[in-house]
């Protein structure tokens, strides 16, 4: 948890630096994160949304990595295969019918896999999680749709995004069962997805949990939520945040010693230097990547169009080319 | 005339038909307080309040398909979709209902909407931030697709669009919003649909662009200028239905066309453009039409992005192809 918060502190002055693009915090999330990931085994899946961009770190994926792509660098794409996670899905929902879907391939194929669909508040009220709700409860897939609920989705606040009580009811609705936590309690988030883990595992089907907190900074950088909302529930949130919480907790069981604690929080930040050096040294991109993966194999005309750019890129060939099919 | 930006007079189109005319209606994911991601409608909620400036859920086919059924309720709704992808989900709305409400009840229910998104790259945006789906919309019968170059026409396509008797789909350049400023006319101003605008004049060669490709034909035919090869730009504005008489007339201006687009190559408006030049205009051509298009991949990260927009070296390469045929 230390980590994640480490990483996103520094990624927010990178970004300030205009040394990394757009960057979606999640300050204040680690705990379901953390506790979500950690109740997963090693070969579960994962589909995280632009704001679980941290849940690779969790899976070993090299910082480094995470930072390339937020400086638009092509190293930053992952294979989910490695990770066993989605691509970050970007269109706020869209993530939730794949977890479905692998989950239920998993299980044609005899094997005990369970997915975990991360997703916010806001994607509640989009198609794509109904219909991958009401998906998963009528195949009886092995998934885990897990909500942050953190009261906005830019600067719409959750009780302008449903009328209902809780978002963990409509849980009803698609014939699983819905689970309310707290979200900046760590232990509680992992027990709540240990327990819909093993259900899923064993057959029982899905399960929603709605975790609650607060998204205590902007919806991302740039964003600047002084126009919609007062500062002070954000500072609130800040007094009872996750980490401050567990700390607390470890140390009262004498867990935690503060040195320790420190020499996480020191040892994170190296590895944060250490990544954006490495993330800053990346080449240049070959212009060729334009061209790379969108189909298996160059299509004649891409083959055409990278043959064209390479020349006009060739050191004093602007405006030589004559620009006709060869 | 007041110096505008980009932005600004998007605003001031949306301000001024809101006060002209009481059916008009704003929806969309953080048009309220916040005045949406761009601030197209900074203050227009605080001037017309929360039920005519409305703050959606996430939910792009709610949008779309509630505005469906505002215009049968005899409305004008506006709706705003946060970036060009995120129009996606509502697609399944616009093609089905949207583009089709007016022929399936024989002419008697329309659907004067609006749906506005911001379009294009070049902003170092994430993935999804700087599609160009525009051939989406315009393979889309009962659609009229629009998209404005500079700030007057900002203004003045926005306001005919609102005043449209059938669905406009309305792209809003992101590169443009901040970046460009120019003089716009104060009060009523409406330029028609289906009109393309002769950027300027010249003798040897056309050039067609729209959107924020006009100023990349702008850049080129400067640098043209300068070795006394004189450019005819012409800004199509209107994507679909495309007004055929004036891209005729631009291409037979010189004889010699290269068409611009930022969106990829395939099915896309500049081959539209360059069928029906070949169709009606074959005989008045000098050389092969040329084509500078995105390339038919997903737009890339923002490292790279500059290899696939047409810039005025690829443009100016097109060019001295089309001279020397
Ligand atoms: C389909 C789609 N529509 C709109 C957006 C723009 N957008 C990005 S984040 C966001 C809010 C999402 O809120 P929520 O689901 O609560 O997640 P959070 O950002 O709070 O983690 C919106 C509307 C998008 N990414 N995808």
């Amino acid at each position: 948890m230390i980590y994640l918060r480490v990483f996103d502190e520094r990624a927010l002055i990178y970004h300030r630096h205009g040394r990394i693009g757009t960057w979606a915090i999640s300050w204040g999330h680690e705990a379901i994160q953390v506790g979500a990931m950690s109740a997963l085994r090693d070969h579960d899946w994962a589909f995280p949304s632009y704001r679980e961009n941290k849940v690779g770190l969790v899976r070993g994926m090299s910082p480094a990595d995470v930072l390339a792509g937020c400086r638009g660098h092509p190293q930053g794409w992952w294979n989910p295969n490695i990770w066993r996670l989605g691509s970050i899905s970007i269109p706020v929902g869209s993530q939730v019918p794949h977890a479905v879907g692998f989950a239920w391939g998993e299980r044609l194929q005899g094997r005990d896999t369970v997915a975990l669909a991360f997703f916010g508040d806001g994607a509640t009220s989009e198609g794509e999680f109904h219909e991958g709700a009401n998906l998963a409860g009528v195949l009886g897939a092995p998934v885990v749709l897990l909500c942050t609920n953190n009261q906005w989705a830019i600067s719409t606040p959750v009780r302008q995004q449903t009328r209902a009580t809780s978002l963990a009811d409509k849980a009803v609705g698609y014939g699983m069962p819905g689970v309310r936590v707290d979200g900046d309690d760590v232990i509680a988030v992992h027990l709540a997805v240990s327990e819909a883990v093993e259900r899923a595992r064993s057959g029982g089907g899905p399960t929603f949990i709605e975790c609650v907190t607060y998204r205590m900074q902007a919806h991302a950088f740039p964003d600047d939520p002084s126009v919609y909302r007062e500062d002070t529930d954000a500072a609130a949130a800040r007094r009872n945040e996750c980490l401050v919480r567990y700390e607390r907790y470890l140390q009262r069981l004498d867990l935690l010693a503060p040195e320790v604690a420190t020499r996480f929080r020191d040892e994170a930040l190296a590895r944060m230097a250490a990544a954006i050096t490495e993330a800053e040294a990346l080449p240049v991109p070959d212009p060729s990547l334009v061209f790379d993966h969108t189909y298996e194999r160059k299509t004649p005309a891409m083959s055409r169009d990278l043959a064209r750019l390479q020349a006009s890129l060739a050191p004093g060939a602007a405006g030589k080319d004559s620009g006709r099919t060869p | 005339m007041s110096e505008l930006l980009f932005v600004e007079a998007l605003t001031s189109a949306l301000r001024e038909e809101m006060e002209r005319n009481p059916q008009v209606v704003l929806l969309g994911e953080d048009i309220g307080r916040n005045g949406g991601v761009f601030r197209v409608t900074l203050g227009l909620q605080a001037r017309f309040g929360p039920e005519r400036v409305v703050d959606t859920p996430v939910s792009e086919a709610g949008i779309v398909g509630a505005a469906v059924g505002l215009c049968l309720a005899r409305m004008r709704p506006v709706c705003e979709l946060q970036f060009d992808a995120f129009s996606y989900p509502a697609l399944n709305q616009i093609i089905t209902h949207v583009g089709r409400y007016r022929w399936r009840t024989r002419g008697t229910a329309p659907m004067p909407m609006v749906i506005r998104m911001p379009c294009g790259g070049g902003v170092r945006a994430p993935e999804l931030h700087s599609d160009s789906p525009e051939t989406y919309y315009c393979h889309t019968p009962g659609l009229t697709v629009v998209t404005p170059s500079t700030p007057a026409d900002a203004k003045g396509l926005l306001t005919a669009a609102m005043r449209s008797p059938d669905p406009v789909i309305f792209l809003e350049p992101k590169k443009l919003y901040r970046h460009l400023r120019g003089e716009v006319p104060d009060g009523e101003h409406v330029t028609p649909l289906g009109v393309v605008r002769t950027v300027r004049e010249g003798e040897d060669v056309t050039l067609f662009a729209w959107g924020a490709m006009v100023e990349v034909a702008t850049a080129t035919a400067d640098a043209l200028a300068q070795k006394g090869v004189s450019a005819h730009i012409c800004d199509v504005r209107t994507l679909s239905p495309l007004d055929e008489e004036g891209l005729l007339a631009a291409a037979r201006a010189t004889g010699r066309v290269v068409i611009i687009q930022e969106a990829p190559r395939t099915c896309g408006v500049a081959s539209e453009i360059a069928a029906i030049l070949a169709e009606r205009a074959m005989y008045d051509l000098k050389a092969p039409i040329q084509r500078v298009t995105g390339f038919d991949v997903p737009h890339p990260y923002f490292s790279i992005e500059h290899h696939h927009r047409p810039d005025p070296s690829r443009v100016l390469a097109a060019v001295h192809g089309t001279l020397e045929a």
